[in-house]
């Protein structure tokens, strides 16, 4: 059964073998033993300093797309890289496990937070300048966010989850709200667009409306209860919640009020002809996908299992999942497991009996907004294309995911 | 009538704060420090389509062109700005009155805006170089590279003036953007 089970049950594994090692007293491994039968983790500085999960849970992330450009590359250079989400439990991504995206292919920059600072001008009243102590003076808020890259789209080469939805990540995000930072400036009037900026070596930089500016994006210094990782953005970067994951701009170093959108090249890559594909930019949507079962995992035999997904829309917050276990003819309300906050992952559960007999199990959503997650069919209807393997749809594609259980127990992209 | 009162009682509180801003607002908290004008200009590389950010400066194609070969482009775009490992520079061949989409994703020629090819030479090239180039390299390079694609004559000069009055095939080809307001649905009538 794919890295799930082995993962779950190695865990109780160690767990049980070091409580027994706890009743035998003991601290050094005893001679003879093998790995798995429950030697110690000797303590080291290191590890007394910055904790390391147990050698058995091995869930990597993978370079995306499969086969694609591969990451690190010969000269260091990172592009995009996937969350293995079908290891994923609760809402949280780990900061080390959370899907890296970049423009083009990046050296991460290696920045002192002591010389960072994060430039806010244009129009506005007072140009400022905020070092990273400045931003941690000024009142913080809290909150969980999903990114999802717009590429994120399950094709049907692809096996496993991560390699069909990998591209989208929840941390807890801390920083100072945009408008904080606006008001101190004092935008003028009427002001309809900001540029924000990065201090990578390209420079990354995306226009996006005041609207959004002023509503809920975040300058964040914070991730999962430390600071930001180098590889999303260290020491500081803007989160645009519910945006497509190329606005949340890395190593945030300049905001620009300006009077237009500014057609950087990031914009420009984003441009599109079709008046129906750029309607549907910027916000994502309602959007699920069940992380177990899901391709390439095997159940071992008919009974209870439960099965578990993620949830999310750029609309704001989850309010409804559904799972089907028949291939989308009866759809049975999921539990949504914790708070469903807006625009992050929420997850959900829902248990099912299998009979052994094949069959599809599918999610999908509908957030606050009452937008629901479409089906593949729909999609392929709106943007006219065939539903077939060849389905290619242009832009962002939240399409309802299905995974197909074989009498074997073994589950395929049912995309395939 | 009653959505034109709801709907005026919901901007009613907009409106009260147009008015007041009127007036400037101060700081709230009096954190940051105000950068100098040599501070700003340093890091105000986002050039606008109307221009007004870019550096004195010029160059024409066929400097472009020497440049193109000194600073090692042809290395990754090819010789010719075609067939190296980095994306071709080179419309595709084609009917002269046909959608400039049809030309390819191709920078100098898919730009609805000239500005965006000289901002992202100077902000992103050469590779492990960024940042390198003169003004005058980069106006240099961007005039190669919309004289190979046809966009303007070899002897135009382009400097700050010239530049943003470039007129990109694609200037009116691409979609609205989408009317981005909180709490909406992406596309009203929509599935998703």
């Amino acid at each position: 059964m794919g890295s799930k089970q082995p993962g779950r049950r190695g865990f109780l594994k160690s767990a049980a073998a070091v409580a027994g090692g706890l009743t035998l007293g003991s601290v050094e491994p005893a001679l003879g033993q093998t790995p798995e039968s429950g030697t110690f983790i000797k303590g080291n500085d290191e590890l007394v300093a910055y904790g390391e999960r147990s050698r058995f849970v091995t869930s990597v992330r993978i370079q995306h797309p499969p086969g694609g450009r591969p990451s690190p590359d010969g000269f260091g250079k990172v592009f995009h890289v996937a969350a293995p989400l079908q290891d994923s439990v609760g809402m949280i991504t780990p900061s080390s496990l959370h899907f890296v995206g970049t423009t083009r292919g990046s050296f991460i920059p290696d920045i002192d937070p002591r010389e960072h600072r994060l430039m806010i001008h244009g129009m506005v009243d007072r140009p400022l300048t905020f070092t990273m102590e400045d931003l941690k003076r000024l009142p913080s808020v809290t909150r969980p966010h999903f990114i999802e890259c717009a590429g994120n789209r399950s094709r049907p080469q692809h096996k496993t989850v991560q390699e069909t939805h990998g591209m989208t990540s929840c941390a807890e995000w801390t920083g100072v709200l945009l408008s904080v930072l606006l008001k101190e400036a004092g935008v003028k009037g009427g002001a309809p667009w900001i540029v924000a900026e990065g201090a990578e070596e390209v420079k990354g930089a995306s226009s996006i409306p005041m609207a959004k500016a002023m509503d809920d994006c975040l300058v964040c210094y914070g991730m999962n209860g430390e600071a930001v990782r180098p590889q999303q953005g260290f020491p500081l970067r803007l989160l645009v919640p519910g945006f497509e994951g190329i606005f949340n701009s890395k190593y945030l170093r300049r905001i620009k009020v300006v009077d237009r959108y500014y057609m950087t090249y990031n914009d420009y890559g984003h441009l599109t002809q079709d008046p129906k594909n750029a309607a549907l930019g910027y916000q994502i949507g309602p959007k699920s996908v069940i992380t177990f079962p899901s391709g390439d995992q095997q159940l071992p035999g008919r009974g209870f299992y439960e099965i578990t997904g993620l949830a999310w829309s750029g609309g704001g917050a989850i309010r409804r999942v559904e799972v089907s276990t028949d291939g989308g003819r009866r759809w049975m309300d999921a539990e949504i497991r914790g708070t469903a906050y807006r625009m992050a992952h929420t997850r959900f559960s829902f248990n099912w009996n299998w009979d052994g007999n094949e069959t599809e199990l599918l999610s999908r959503c509908t957030d606050e907004l009452g937008q629901v997650q479409p089906s593949r069919a729909q999609v392929a209807e709106f943007f006219d294309v065939p539903l077939d393997p060849s389905y290619r749809v242009p832009g962002r594609d939240n399409s309802i995911q299905p995974w197909r259980v074989a009498s074997d127990g073994s589950v395929h992209n049912g995309n395939a | 009538m009653g959505v034109f009162t709801m709907e005026m009682l919901r901007l009613l509180p907009f409106l009260m704060l147009l008015g007041s801003s009127a007036l400037a607002q101060s700081p709230t908290y009096g954190v940051g420090s105000t950068p100098s004008e040599e501070e700003i200009r340093a890091w105000d590389i986002s050039i606008s389509p109307t221009g007004q950010e870019l550096p004195p400066g010029r160059g024409t194609a066929k400097e472009g062109a020497l440049v193109y070969l000194q600073k090692g482009c042809a290395a990754c775009h090819g010789a010719a700005g075609e067939g190296g490992m980095a994306p071709t520079l080179l419309k595709k061949q084609a009917e002269p009155d046909i959608d400039p989409w049809q030309l390819g994703r191709v920078l100098p020629i898919r730009s609805p805006y000239a500005t965006t090819v000289w901002d992202y030479i100077n902000r992103a090239m050469p590779l492990n170089g960024e940042g390198t180039l003169t003004a005058d390299e980069v106006y240099a390079l961007t005039a190669f590279l919309l004289h190979k694609n046809e966009v303007i004559p070899e002897d135009e000069v382009l400097d700050a003036q010239s530049l943003p009055k470039v007129k990109m095939p694609n200037r009116e080809g691409f979609a609205p953007l989408p009317d981005w307001k909180p709490g909406k649905p992406r596309l009203q009538g929509y599935p998703y």
